[in-house]
């Protein structure tokens, strides 16, 4: 019998935010990151007669995911990671001899550094879901969205102290869940 | 007894002042205010380091989400192509 069922009537507001975080971390690149993951709901939606239940959803849409990250990397051919070459002319009694210049990547980060942001990302995702809903979406509104507060009380239609006492609420949560599994 | 409630604040009023001051939306006056509670107030200092060591550990971890409205047209989108396939 499966011990997990498939709703995909949940899926953006239960993993569309892990996923796309997951998947930003992996291709840096916003505008293509929100398209794999609708790519990976749609191919989600095609083979949902394939799930059987023995992994969680949201295991198995982040195993969809990965096969579309790589999948966009065969696509592109990306020389990602690798030094860019430069080449140029030294002076006029040098033309036509070629200088190889290696140039260090802006953003270099080591493997290491790249995989404890990627757990660490992962840790917060997994306690952000514990949170009630209301607290959650405003957390993530003004905490990972960096939402004004006047902006936020409008669409939600609360006051600022509601706010912050919500927040409050929030980060207890989140500090006392981070503190289990992360710090 | 008006003037001391006028400086000394309660312990859930001194964590929501440390919440804000996490987004710089606290006031000079609330700082100050936190930072005397914060002197002589055991749970306050507590809660304070808790509540740096969660901001510093969402900005090393950069993490990231969809906008509302992206969410909204996303749902739309998959709605979408749930009834296609119904069909």
């Amino acid at each position: 019998m499966p011990k997990h069922t498939i709703d995909p009537n949940q899926w953006i507001d239960l993993y569309s935010d892990y996923l796309f975080n997951f998947t930003v971390s992996r291709v840096n690149d916003r505008e293509k990151a929100k398209d794999l993951v609708q790519d990976t709901f749609f191919a989600g939606l095609k083979s949902m007669k394939n799930f059987k239940g023995e992994a969680s959803e949201r295991t198995w849409l982040i195993s969809i995911l990965k096969r579309k990250i790589i999948d966009h990397y065969r696509k592109i051919n990306s020389n990602k990671g690798k030094a860019e070459i430069r080449v140029e002319f030294n002076s006029e009694d040098d033309e036509g001899s070629w200088l190889e210049k290696r140039v260090a990547d802006p953003d270099y980060k080591t493997a290491e550094d790249t995989i404890i942001n990627e757990e660490l990302g992962d840790a917060i995702y997994n306690c952000l879901n514990k949170l009630p809903q209301k607290q959650a979406t405003v957390f993530r509104m003004k905490t990972i969205e960096g939402l004004e507060t006047d902006t936020i009380c409008n669409e939600l239609n609360i006051t600022p102290s509601n706010l912050w006492v919500i927040i409050h609420r929030a980060r207890i949560t989140m500090a006392e869940c981070m503190e289990k599994n992360w710090f | 007894m008006k003037n001391k409630s006028f400086l000394f604040i309660s312990c859930e009023e001194a964590q929501i002042i440390c919440d804000k001051s996490q987004y710089k939306e606290a006031t000079l006056w609330e700082k100050f205010k936190l930072s005397l509670r914060f002197l002589w107030c055991r749970i306050t200092r507590t809660y304070v380091s808790k509540n740096k060591k969660l901001t510093q550990s969402l900005k090393q971890s950069k993490v990231t989400c969809l906008k509302q409205s992206e969410k909204e047209n996303l749902k739309e989108t998959l709605q979408k192509e749930l009834k296609k396939q119904e069909h």
